[in-house]
């Protein structure tokens, strides 16, 4: 592949990231790949715009006005006033005023206005309401794959517009019309026709798992397994699909297992459900959601676990947190009797789902998990709060477990530990720069420009603290800086995964 | 999708360069994908590409990195099993640029 043909953004002297000059229609030539016929048609869409699109666009957004009061409002209650205009990493990175939050959004609004306000229709130049045209659904395509529905703008919106949501609906719209993305709507296929967004087929992940085994034996000298399909087990173990294939991913993969290994934990890993992240989330298609995360519910039945637990994967966490019981019975609510026996299956003194971070800090502040920490001297260690955990979820029972939770981890298994800057970390997190759906080659230059707000924070404390590992819970945070870090000066084996430190100062006995 | 000539033999790939169709795929095929990406094919590196055609025969998937590295490990000596040396032959990355090379489709996901 040519080396990518665009300016990487210089690091700035401090941690924070100086608000660009505009420069107008810097990334109009965003366009990610155009979904192909096949994962359309699996998906039920279509793949080309047919003569009716535009009936069929605004058909689609009057339903989803309809179902999700949340973006009739917020198509409604901006101001314009601004707060959130340079919130947003994209435009932090690449100068485009479009990727300002409210831009992004008024490029719906304002088709909004002209179809389903009552100024909109009868005086659309009073108002700002504009006719749905092939360019606006063209720029719809490429701003609304340079957002990363990260809600990082929501924090600091007074009337908490949530961006996100708006992309989700403006990425439905375009799919419905037939112009799907080929990165997200590729995977959605892999996931439900193979099991996980990879599409590592059921023989490849056991001969890859029995690997991993023999590496961990020869590395330790102790057997630690990485069952799979493991009926009756207690604990069914959902992790993102990248753990199993990629580094640093494997790392954390290794470390779930020896912490499970020490706690003396029954668990298992499910060929089914080998896949923890549902990209029917950043799809904004709630029936897609829907059926990847029954997967899970389906094999936690098949197995007859009694609990669920998630690996390093934010956007996953999100949805098990925050949608699992009411998509599909899992924790609480579900009436249907699939979900009545599975709560009568699942062990009612743990929360269902549990994040892998509470499991690990659960059983670390019982005593049960042994370090050495001076293993992990050679690092100075921060960490990144990945956008779906920090502003979309919780861990724990304190408010902010989500934030002081994998840091706890970090600071018992090792001794070297520095925060970044207080406004780019915790609730006000950067994005990394390839969530949502993003993580693709064809938008290596938005991905890049992205991270710069996130660089800027590491560099500050890799200069002045000596920080040296950028750790994370997020499949997708690190494959993205991976791939991004490079492009700042930074070696890639500087990223890596929080259970990754618990693998290397966690102390085993056979 | 573009069609491409080389060597006598036309064959088909997709708008990143992956070819389209495994069976198309040959020694000849591999010169020109290896030329795209400016990767010199040298002995170590047609190891990596025979092994990841060889493992996709198999189990219809590329290789995990480590699987990879072991493998090479085995083929070229345990100084060359890393994660670095496949970087050093692949720069843009061995599951990805080495995949293109041997015709395989491109591992998507979390990667």
């Amino acid at each position: 592949m040519a080396a990518p043909k665009f300016e990487v953004p210089k690091l700035s002297d401090t941690a924070y990231t100086d608000v660009p000059k505009i420069q107008e229609g810097s990334m109009s030539h965003i366009k990610s790949f155009i979904a192909p016929q096949a994962p359309q048609e699996f998906l039920g869409y279509p793949w080309e715009l047919a003569d009716d699109w535009k009936e069929r666009a605004i058909d689609r957004m009057g339903q989803l006005l309809g179902k999700y009061r949340s973006l009739r409002v917020f198509m409604d209650a901006c101001v314009h006033c601004g707060a959130c205009t340079d919130k947003c990493h994209y435009y932090l990175g690449s100068a485009d005023p479009k990727n300002m939050p409210v831009a992004r959004q008024e490029l719906m609004r304002k088709v909004y206005r002209r179809y389903f306000t009552l100024p909109g229709k009868i005086a659309p130049w009073l108002v700002g309401a504009e006719d749905l045209t092939k360019d606006t659904l063209d720029q719809w395509y490429s701003y609304y794959h340079q957002c990363s529905e990260c809600r990082r703008c929501s924090v600091f919106c007074p009337y908490g517009i949530d961006t996100a949501e708006i992309t989700m609906a403006g990425r439905e719209i375009l799919n419905h019309v037939g112009m799907g993305q080929k990165y997200s709507n590729e995977i959605l296929g892999k996931v439900q026709k193979i099991g996980n967004n990879l599409g590592l087929p059921g023989p490849a992940l056991e001969d890859t798992l029995l690997g991993l085994e023999e590496d961990i034996e020869a590395d330790t000298g102790v057997a630690v397994k990485m069952p799979l399909d493991v009926q009756g087990a207690e604990i069914l173990l959902v992790t993102p699909s990248a753990d199993f294939f990629s580094e640093p991913h494997v790392e954390s993969l290794i470390g779930y297992a020896k912490v499970f290994h020490a706690a003396g934990a029954s668990w298992t890993l499910s060929s089914h459900a080998s896949e923890a992240g549902n990209f029917g989330l950043f799809n904004g298609n709630y029936e897609t959601m829907r059926t990847v995360a029954m997967r899970i519910r389906d094999a936690a039945l098949e197995l007859g676990v009694k609990r669920i637990v998630v690996g390093e994967c934010g956007h996953a966490w999100r949805v098990a947190y925050a949608f699992w019981n009411t998509l599909t019975g899992i924790g609480y609510g579900g009436n249907d009797p699939f979900s009545i026996e599975m709560q009568k299956q699942l062990d009612p003194r743990y929360k269902q789902p549990m994040h892998i971070c509470e499991y690990t800090w659960d059983l670390i502040q019982k005593g049960v998990l042994k370090f050495d920490k001076s293993l992990n001297d050679h690092r100075t260690i921060t960490f990144h709060d990945s956008c779906n955990v920090a502003r979309g979820s919780r861990m724990g029972d304190e408010p902010g477990g989500q934030f002081t939770i994998p840091r706890n981890i970090i600071k018992a298994v090792a001794n070297n530990f520095h925060d970044m800057a207080a406004e780019t970390i915790g609730e006000s997190t950067f994005c990394c720069g390839g969530g949502g759906g993003v993580l693709t080659d064809d938008l290596i230059e938005l991905r890049v420009k992205g991270a710069l707000p996130r660089m800027n924070a590491y560099n500050a404390v890799a200069k002045e603290e000596g920080v040296n590992f950028l750790a994370l819970i997020c499949a997708i945070c690190k494959a993205q800086f991976t791939k991004v870090v490079p492009f700042y000066g930074f070696d890639m084996s500087q990223v890596g995964g929080v259970h990754q430190l618990v693998s290397t100062a966690i102390k085993l006995e056979d | 999708m573009p069609m491409i000539e080389h060597g006598g033999k036309s064959f088909e790939v997709d708008e990143e360069g992956y070819l389209v169709n495994l069976a198309d795929w040959d020694e000849n095929v591999a010169a020109y994908l290896a030329q795209e990406e400016k990767v010199e094919m040298s002995q170590s590196h047609w190891e990596v590409v025979n092994f990841l055609r060889e493992y996709y025969g198999e189990y219809q998937i590329a290789p995990a990195i480590r699987v990879l590295t072991k493998a090479v490990a085995k083929k070229l000596g345990p100084d060359k099993g890393n994660n670095k040396y496949l970087y050093e032959l692949f720069p843009y990355g061995p599951a990805k640029q080495a995949c293109k090379i041997a015709g395989l489709p491109k591992p998507t996901g979390c990667i």
